[in-house]
C-alpha cells in the first residue's frame, strides 16, 4: 500500500505526458516537442549504447564523467572550506566577530553573477567550473556549520575544558566528530544549487559535460536526448543523496534523531 | 584547615550586583549542598567556582592554587545535561577523560598510556555497573545511567574539586534515589570534595554534610535587583543534619550506662 502511493504521483505524470504525446502525434506525426516514450527509449538505448563516429567514444558516458568529476571536486572543496571556517567562525569569538558579518554579506552575491569574472580569470576551462560551484555553495556551507557549532551545547566545552583539553584538543576531538554528519547534511542540501552552477557553467562555454550535451542540442529541438539527459540527471542526484544519507548513517550512528531524519 | 577559601566575593552582571560579600572556608572531603531560590546566585557560584567566569571582586583558592582564570583539569563537573560526549562510545568517554588532557592534540601518546587509560575505564565501567555497555551511545543510555556515566567520567580525571550542577534535576525520584546511594559510595571511596548545587532541600541535607542557603540579606521593593545575594545559613547537616540531638542522646546513653 505504502510502495502504491509512492509509485501513483510518477505514474499520474507518466499518463499525463503520454496522453499529450498521443495527442500532439495523432495531429502532427513528426512533432519533435513532446516526442512517444518509445521514441525516448529507442534514443536513450542509442545514446548509452553507440559511440560517437568521429571521436569512437560513447558521448553519454564521457559527459557524465566529466561532469561527475567537476562537480565532486567543486563540492568537495567547498566542503573542507566550509568545515574548516565553519568550526573556526562557531568555537572562537575573534574569528566569529572577524569574519560573520564578511560571509554573511559574501553569501549574498549571486554566484552566477560572478561566473563571468571567473571565466575571465581562470579561462574557459576546468578551472572557473570548478570554481563556480566551490564558490556558490561554500558561503551556504560556512554559515550553516558555523550555526551547528555555536549550537553544540556549552557544557560540552567546559566539560572538555574540566578534562584538560587544549582548545585545539576541543576543536579536533568534541566539536570536528559533531560536525561531520551535519557536514553531510549541509552538502546534501548543497547538492540542488551544486548542480545548478555545473550546468550553468557547462551551458555557456564547456566542450563537454552532461548541461554542455543539453544545450547543444536545444538547437536541433532533439526533446528525446534533451529528456534522457535530464532524466539521468536526475537519477543521478537522487543516487547521490542516497549514498550520502547511507553514509551518514553508518559513519556516525550515534547522530541519527530520534524520530527519523526525514526526506 | 581550609582546602577551599571564598574571599570576599563579588559577582556583578551589567551592573547588577548578584553575589556580594561571600565568604566561605570548606575543608578538604566535605560534600557541601547549595539551595536557595531561583535566581538567587547559586549557579552564579558554581560558575565562579568552575572558573566558567571570574568574579568581579575577591578570589577563590583550592588547595592554595592561585585563582584559575579558565576551567582545568583542577575542577571536575558534572551538568544537568550534556555532560558526556555524544559521539564517543560509553567506554571512549571515559577514555578521553585522560586522553584530552594529555596533549595538545587531545590524543594519548604512547601505546603504554593508551593501555593504562583502557584499563581504568574498564575498571570505571565494572565500578559504574556499564561494563555491558561499553559499546553503546550515550543517547541510548537512561538518565540515570548517563549521570553515572558522566560522574565517573570527572573522577577519572581526579580533580581537587567535584562540582555538580542540579545533577539530578531531570531523574526520576526512583532513579534519584538510587542516584544518591551511588554519589554516597563514591564519596566515601573518594574522599572528594563536593560542591553540589539542587534545588531539591531533602536531597541537600540527605547528602550533604553542609548545607549553605544563598538569599538576599538585604531587599528593595522598589528596587529588586539593587542587591545581590550571600550565604544566609550555612548548616552543619552530618547525621541527618541534627548533630546536637545525636550528641545529646548519646551523653543521655552514657549517663544511663
Amino acid at each position: 500500500m505504502g510502495y502504491a502511493l509512492t509509485l501513483l504521483p510518477f505514474v499520474l505524470v507518466l499518463f499525463v505526458y503520454m496522453g499529450a504525446s498521443d495527442i500532439r502525434l495523432a495531429e502532427n506525426p513528426s512533432d519533435k516537442i513532446l516526442p512517444a516514450p518509445s521514441t525516448i527509449v529507442a534514443t536513450a538505448e542509442r545514446l548509452v549504447g553507440e559511440p560517437d563516429k568521429r571521436s569512437g567514444e560513447i558521448l553519454f558516458w564521457n559527459d557524465t564523467g566529466i561532469s561527475l568529476v567537476r562537480l565532486a571536486l567543486g563540492v568537495g572543496i567547498a566542503a573542507l572550506t566550509g568545515l574548516v571556517a565553519g568550526l573556526l567562525i562557531g568555537l572562537f569569538p575573534y574569528m566569529r566577530s572577524t569574519f560573520s558579518g564578511f560571509v554573511a554579506v559574501l553569501s549574498m552575491v549571486p554566484p552566477l553573477a560572478v561566473l563571468p569574472i571567473l571565466f575571465i580569470a581562470f579561462g574557459l576551462g576546468e578551472v572557473s567550473k570548478v570554481a563556480l560551484i566551490a564558490i556558490g555553495i561554500t558561503p551556504f556551507l560556512i554559515r550553516d556549520l558555523s550555526q551547528r557549532t555555536v549550537e553544540i551545547p556549552s557544557e560540552q566545552i567546559v566539560k572538555a575544558q574540566t578534562l584538560g583539553a587544549s582548545s585545539l584538543a576541543i576543536a579536533l576531538r568534541v566539536v570536528l566528530p559533531q560536525l561531520l554528519p551535519r557536514l553531510i547534511q549541509g552538502v546534501r542540501l548543497a547538492l540542488g544549487p551544486a548542480w545548478l552552477f555545473l550546468i550553468a557553467a557547462e551551458a555557456i562555454a564547456a566542450e563537454a559535460g552532461l548541461g554542455y550535451r543539453i544545450f547543444l542540442v536545444r538547437r536541433y529541438l532533439a526533446m528525446d536526448i534533451i529528456l534522457t539527459y535530464v532524466a539521468w540527471i536526475t537519477f543521478l542526484a537522487f543516487i547521490i543523496d542516497l549514498l550520502l544519507r547511507s553514509a551518514g548513517r553508518r559513519l556516525f550512528p550515534w547522530s541519527e534523531p530520534a524520530g527519523g531524519s526525514g526526506l | 584547615m581550609s582546602y577551599v577559601t571564598v574571599t570576599d566575593l563579588h559577582k556583578t552582571y551589567a551592573g547588577f550586583p548578584i553575589l556580594e560579600r561571600v565568604n566561605l572556608s570548606v575543608e578538604k572531603g566535605t560534600f557541601v549542598s547549595i539551595v536557595g531560590a531561583s535566581g538567587c546566585g547559586k549557579s552564579t557560584f558554581l560558575r565562579l567556582l568552575l572558573a566558567q567566569e571570574r568574579p568581579t571582586r575577591g578570589e577563590i583558592t583550592i588547595d592554595g592554587q592561585p585563582p584559575a582564570l579558565e576551567p582545568n583539569r583542577d575542577r571536575g563537573i558534572v551538568f544537568q545535561r550534556y555532560s558526556v560526549f555524544g559521539h564517543m562510545t560509553v567506554r571512549e568517554n571515559l577514555i578521553a577523560a585522560e586522553a584530552l588532557g594529555a596533549t595538545v592534540w587531545g590524543v594519548l601518546p604512547s601505546r603504554a598510556r593508551r593501555k593504562a587509560a583502557e584499563d581504568v575505564a574498564d575498571a570505571a565501567l565494572e565500578r559504574i555497573g556499564l561494563a555491558h555497555m561499553g559499546k553503546a551511545y550515550p543517547a541510548s543510555l537512561s538518565g540515570g545511567m548517563q549521570q553515572r556515566l558522566a560522574i565517573a567520567q570527572s573522577l577519572i580525571a581526579k580533580p581537587r574539586i567535584l562540582l555538580l550542577d542540579e545533577p539530578f534535576g531531570a531523574l526520576d525520584p526512583g532513579t534519584r534515589a538510587s542516584m544518591h546511594d551511588f554519589l554516597l559510595e563514591i564519596k566515601a571511596e573518594w574522599d572528594m570534595t563536593v560542591f553540589m548545587v539542587t534545588h531539591d532541600l531533602s536531597e541537600g541535607f540527605k547528602l550533604g554534610d553542609r548545607v549553605l542557603v544563598f538569599d538576599k540579606v538585604r531587599w528593595d521593593p522598589h528596587e529588586p535587583h539593587a542587591y545581590g545575594a550571600t550565604v544566609t545559613y550555612d548548616f552543619d547537616a552530618r547525621n541527618g543534619g541534627i548533630p546536637f540531638q545525636s550528641l545529646s542522646i548519646e551523653t543521655v546513653e552514657e549517663i544511663t550506662v
